[in-house]
């Protein structure tokens, strides 16, 4: 069986049968804890309430189910999916035109409605050849939330989508994020995944031209009674493109706390190379750091190659404790237990975090790694003195 | 001026689930402005005395004192130690995957120091010291210990040495696996410190070699969890030429 699909070629949710857990895709999610949103559609789904600071030279418009420009829909992968498809209120529609260069990121923040009600979401991101730009979608408050983002990248064009989790702990996410990659076009996703009960991201990448590049960064941050699942999916078709795939995340649980204690993360990264797909390189590569008992990180690379004329194609993926000898040595030069315990899981996440290249965010998720480590206080010099004078 | 005493230091390891006793009884006492050698066969409990100074977790005392100035070591946590004065040099230095060496030396520098130095002032600090030890400030921006040759990683031990100004610095084994220009470039900066007359230096070692770059004023040898001979520096050429021979045997059959 393909590492793609299971799926059938349609959009509507009743093609897609209600999973049981026992299917290859959902076997690692608590489907108890997803509040239905793999189940029956939801009688009056809502829009989240939603927040725009957009770049001058890029277009935001909410806009009804009905547009014409909805209709232009990505092919559901699951039921979830295919149901917040349907179901979605609105649209949130990104444009940006031919050759415009944004000037900042362009900011959508996306708040829950409340647990308690079902919330539908999606997104469009359409990047017109030659443009380059910065979405991010920020993520926060509490919701039952099922969302589809569609991004499609113009020929030569560059889109990075960022996309921050940081619900509050009762929110349930399910989240497809699908790129279509034109020719010669850069496509960089990063997610970063801090908040909520049960988050489970698909972010899957096809290429429609020769040349494309993406590029799937993530960080996450599993704390006692998280599920938090990242599955990426990257189906090479077309010829001489590349994929660059790293996730790195931190689990910290509560030993004390029995089952509701647990950290949890799931990492998958599926890598399909298509017979045509010829001079394909990809690399995919997850590292999870596990700094308690009480935590349990899957992590499953699986790598489908139907041509031998490529590049390259590996992976690799290690989940390790957290190293008290490290611990030891910086504490031997002074550093107090808690400082050092920052620097040892910044310089974990470093290498990813560093990638984002908007050290506005760059500082915010470090502060998020620091408030799930139960820092808050911040004191002492941790910034590196390398950026000043 | 800084005493670092030690006396009758009992300290176990947890092997195969069993505690095994490695240091049977150590009496040491270093002052500042000393430099005492302690040489000993591979497997002897150089390092288990170096960690145990430290504070090294996987290290239990399970008798004996180790004071600092009268401040009992023993009950200070690994941080504390070294904001109290005591730095260890370490065998094999730990990689710290991530962290750059500036930010780490800075971390460092702040916790010892109690406020964080002017930046100004720092970076020049630390270019100084890093060209002292012949360091390409390149290195400042790579992760800490991560990917450095031998000499490098005992080079970045001696660089925190001298910014940390400790009171007592136990080096253990900073000479293995360095060439000669880097074994004299180590000394040189090892040599630096103590001339200020303000460390106690301890210097494990296994081999002599050093001892030509670094004159001790106190050799003890080591064998088998204790001290078994003590003298000056001439004790240190007669191991050279003898070996541990005659104590190994000596501590076997007593
Ligand atoms: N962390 C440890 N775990 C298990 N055994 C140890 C540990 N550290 C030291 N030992 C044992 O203690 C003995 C002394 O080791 P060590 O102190 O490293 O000696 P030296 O530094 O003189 O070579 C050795 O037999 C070694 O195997
Ligand atoms: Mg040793």
């Amino acid at each position: 069986m393909s590492v793609v699909t299971d799926t059938p070629d349609s959009v509507e949710a009743p093609d897609f049968p209600v999973p049981t857990g026992r299917e290859e895709a959902w076997r690692f999610t608590p489907l108890a804890r997803m509040r239905g949103l793999h189940g029956e559609a939801a009688t009056n789904p809502v829009a989240p309430r939603v927040t725009i600071d957009a770049a001058p030279e890029v277009s935001v418009e909410i806009v009804a189910a009905s547009d014409p420009r909805v209709t232009r829909r990505l092919t559901p992968l699951d039921r979830p999916s295919a149901l917040a498809m349907a179901g979605a209120p609105e649209s949130i529609v990104v444009s940006i035109a031919s050759e415009v260069v944004a000037s900042r990121p362009t900011v959508i923040r996306i708040t829950g409605v409340g647990a308690d009600r079902t919330s539908y979401g999606h997104v469009i991101i359409d990047a017109a050849p030659f443009s380059n730009s910065v979405v991010v979608l920020e993520h926060v408050g509490s919701a039952s939330y099922s969302a589809n983002v569609e991004v499609r990248v113009g020929d030569c064009a560059q889109v990075q989508l960022v996309s921050v989790q940081d619900w509050d702990d009762d929110t349930v996410h399910l989240g497809r994020q699908h790129a279509v990659i034109g020719r010669d076009a850069k496509f960089r996703s990063f997610v970063a995944t801090f908040g909520g009960n049960l988050v489970r991201l698909v972010p899957t990448v096809d290429y429609v031209g020769s040349g494309g590049d993406a590029e799937l960064l993530g960080v996450f941050f599993s704390d006692a009674g998280q599920h938090l699942e990242h599955r990426s999916l990257i189906d090479h078709s077309a010829p001489h493109c590349r994929s660059n795939v790293l996730y790195k995340g931190a689990l910290r649980g509560d030993p004390s706390a029995g089952e509701a204690g647990i950290a949890r993360s799931v990492w998958i990264g599926d890598v399909l190379i298509r017979a045509g797909a010829i001079g394909t390189e990809t690399y995919e590569l997850n590292r999870n750091l596990v700094l308690t008992e009480a935590a349990r990180a899957d992590s499953v690379p699986n790598l489908e190659i139907e041509t031998g004329e490529i590049v390259g194609a590996g992976h690799a993926s290690a989940t390790g404790r957290f190293d008290d000898e490290q611990l030891f040595y910086l504490m031997s030069r002074g550093i107090p237990a808690d400082v050092a315990t920052r620097l040892v899981v910044r310089g974990f996440f470093s290498d990813v975090i560093s990638r984002l290249g908007l050290p506005e965010w760059e500082d915010r998720l470090s502060s998020l790694i620091d408030s799930e480590l139960g820092l808050e206080i911040v004191e002492g010099a941790d910034d590196d003195s390398g950026h000043t004078g | 001026m800084a005493t670092l005493e030690i006396r009758d230091l009992h300290v176990t390891v947890e092997t195969d689930g069993a505690p095994r006793e490695i240091l049977r009884g150590v009496d040491l006492t270093v002052r500042a402005g000393e430099t005492h050698a302690i040489m000993g066969p591979n497997g002897s409990g150089k390092s288990t005395l170096a960690y145990s100074i430290a504070g090294h977790p996987k290290y239990t005392v399970t008798g004996g004192t180790v004071t600092l100035d009268g401040e009992d070591v023993l009950a200070m946590s690994v941080d504390a130690r070294a904001r109290a004065g005591i730095f260890l040099a370490m065998q094999y230095p730990v990689e710290v995957p991530g962290v750059s060496v500036s930010n780490f030396l800075r971390t460092s520098v702040t916790a010892i120091r109690g406020e964080a130095p002017k930046l100004r002032n720092w970076i020049k600090e630390m270019r100084t010291a890093m060209d002292a030890l012949s360091m390409d400030p390149a290195f400042a921006e790579r992760n800490v210990n991560e990917g450095f040759s031998g000499g490098e990683k005992k080079r970045h031990e001696i660089l925190q040495m001298e910014l940390l100004r400790p009171k007592i610095a136990v080096l253990d084994e900073t000479d293995s696996g360095l060439d000669i220009d880097a074994l004299k470039v180590v000394s040189e900066g090892v040599n630096r410190v103590a001339a200020t007359g303000e460390v106690g230096t301890l210097l494990i070692t296994h081999y002599t070699r050093i001892l030509r770059y670094i004159r001790p004023d106190f050799v003890h040898v080591f064998v088998d969890g204790r001290i078994v001979a003590e003298g000056g520096a001439e004790l240190a050429d007669q191991l050279e030429a003898q070996g541990y021979d005659v104590y190994v045997k000596a501590a076997a059959s007593a």
